[in-house]
């Protein structure tokens, strides 16, 4: 199809051809990217009221669910951006495995993050933790207890489960190892890049994905230490 | 000193290659790694041997001919610095060194040590230039640059294309080397004509010889001999993701 469009000098769409090269392919997953940290800084947030009670946090719950015109369009931009930085990340996949078809015996880092080399295990290990998490606390069919009109209780009920605990625990820190290396990367990835800045981006990448790691594991933790008690 | 070698042996790209040991005694610690290989060399041929083919020129580290990879890292263990000026004192006496070609699909093993590195000419070949009437010298002066912008230009023209970017890159990609050259033209006057036309077609070629695609590791900046920064890495995808929103047909031709 390529050929006989440029045999006809018909040039092709611009987003085609953009999305044709590995660079386009790139910053796809940086935009994508970027779209899903923002998305878990809020779903964090809005987590996080756990600790002001069950009215509190299944207040916030209904609100959104009265809220259809918000929450819709944010499910579709996110399942769209879910999409496509997975699909570029396979493709990228394929690309890197081509590049070197034979490696070294042997390879030593000489200065890079052990985040930024492990972006192709920690990004799909949390899209499997993703899929379970939806499963669990808004299909209900994670195994654990589960009552629609009550998503304090399941998160309770969902978190005494140590091995539930201990997975999401261990998803979040790679969560963390993902955006640490990602929040940065995707600057650099658009062209953004600044000798005084730069190393600003590396730390606030840092501060975040900590944030994160440390916000969300708060809420198991807090379940399993009895912080948070069930409502009886 | 002595030296244990284990060197990647390879007779052309058909034939598989594997690792071969060999011992060397009596090397001045003075000596570069190179003129230790040719000192091995040189008992190989009186023993009638195949010497190890490696590929060096200036032995001054700025032509870029030279490099390979010493225990898994690009040009060895010392930054900034090119196989031809790494000298032995930097390794402890009886060291073990495991001697690689550059790895890379656009990079095909000849022999040995030596890769065919003719992908980055044809990266450079595909926009890293200008055009300008080569007719009689220009009046000095005549087009002003910022001594920023001259600083910055010069740093990224520093690369010598030795690909050591590619072979320590996770992705083989050449994104340092390409957004060297990108940059450097792209920071000066004489760069600007063709700066979207340069992003695009540069880009497309390096895709097309197979390099990988860059992550942001930052493999590439830790071992590149004359210090290129990601930065200019950056700089390659501001000018292509402009270019590709604004230029009228992919690779403007
Ligand atoms: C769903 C499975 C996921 C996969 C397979 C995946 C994979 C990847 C890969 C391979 C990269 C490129 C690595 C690099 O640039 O060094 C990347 C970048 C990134 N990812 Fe993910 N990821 C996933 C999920 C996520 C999630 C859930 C988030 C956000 C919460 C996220 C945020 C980012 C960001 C911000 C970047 C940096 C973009 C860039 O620099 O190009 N990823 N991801
Ligand atoms: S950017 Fe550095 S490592 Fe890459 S080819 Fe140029 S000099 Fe060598
Ligand atoms: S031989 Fe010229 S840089 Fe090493």
């Amino acid at each position: 199809m390529s050929a006989t469009a440029a045999q006809e000098g018909i040039p092709k769409p611009r987003l085609l051809r953009f999305w044709e090269t590995t660079l386009g392919k790139k910053a796809v997953m940086a935009a994508t990217g970027a779209i899903l940290a923002l998305f878990v800084l809020a779903h964090l947030i809005g987590n996080l009221q756990i600790f002001l009670g069950p009215d509190q946090f299944n207040g916030y719950a209904r609100a959104l669910r009265h809220l259809p015109e918000l929450v819709w369009p944010v499910r579709v931009l996110l399942l769209i951006s879910v999409l496509l930085h997975i699909w570029s990340s396979i493709e990228l996949a394929v690309v890197k495995s081509e590049a070197r078809p034979a490696g070294y015996r042997r390879w030593k880092p000489a200065g890079s993050a052990y985040a930024s080399r492990t972006m192709y295990w920690s990004g799909p290990i949390v899209a499997a933790f993703v899929a379970y998490h939806l499963m669990q606390f808004t299909f209900g069919v994670g195994g654990t207890p589960y009552n629609r009109l009550d998503p304090y209780g399941n998160v309770i009920s969902g978190f005494r489960v140590p091995a539930v605990s201990l997975f999401y625990i261990f998803a979040m820190a790679l969560l963390c190892l993902h955006l640490r290396h990602g929040l940065w990367s995707l600057f650099q990835t658009l062209g953004f890049y600044h000798p005084r800045h730069t190393p600003r981006i590396h730390r606030a990448a840092w501060l975040i994905a900590l944030f994160i790691f440390f916000g969300f594991i708060s809420i198991p933790v807090a379940v399993m230490l009895g912080v948070i008690p069930p409502v009886l | 000193m002595k030296l244990i070698f284990h060197i990647w042996r390879q007779r052309d790209g058909r034939s598989p290659g594997r690792m071969v040991r060999y011992e060397q005694d009596g090397l001045n610690p003075d000596m570069s790694m190179l003129e230790a290989l040719d000192v091995l060399n040189e008992e190989l041929i009186l023993k009638g041997e195949d010497p190890v083919v490696f590929e060096h020129d200036c032995r001054e580290g700025i032509c870029g001919s030279c490099g390979f990879m010493i225990n898994g890292v690009a040009h060895g263990p010392l930054s900034k610095t090119t196989v031809c000026q790494l000298t032995l004192r930097h390794f402890d006496n009886g060291a073990e060194l495991y001697l690689e070609p550059w790895r890379a699909k656009a990079f095909p093993i000849l022999r040995d040590l030596m890769v065919d590195r003719s992908a980055l000419d044809r990266i450079i070949a595909s926009g890293g230039y200008i055009s300008t009437p080569a007719g009689s010298a220009p009046d000095g002066n005549a087009i002003p640059v910022s001594k920023e912008a001259a600083e910055r230009a010069m740093d990224a023209a520093a690369c010598i294309g030795c690909g050591a970017c590619v072979a320590a890159c996770p992705n083989a990609s050449a994104s340092l080397f390409t957004g060297a050259k990108i940059a450097h033209l792209g920071l000066l006057p004489q760069g600007q004509p063709e700066r979207a036309r340069r992003a695009l077609r540069m880009v497309a070629r390096m895709n097309e010889e197979g390099f990988g695609q860059c992550t942001n590791i930052g493999e590439c900046e830790a071992v590149c001999p004359k210090g290129i920064r990601v930065e200019v890495i950056s700089r390659m995808n501001r000018d292509f993701l402009k270019a590709s929103w604004t230029a009228r047909r992919a690779g403007a031709d």
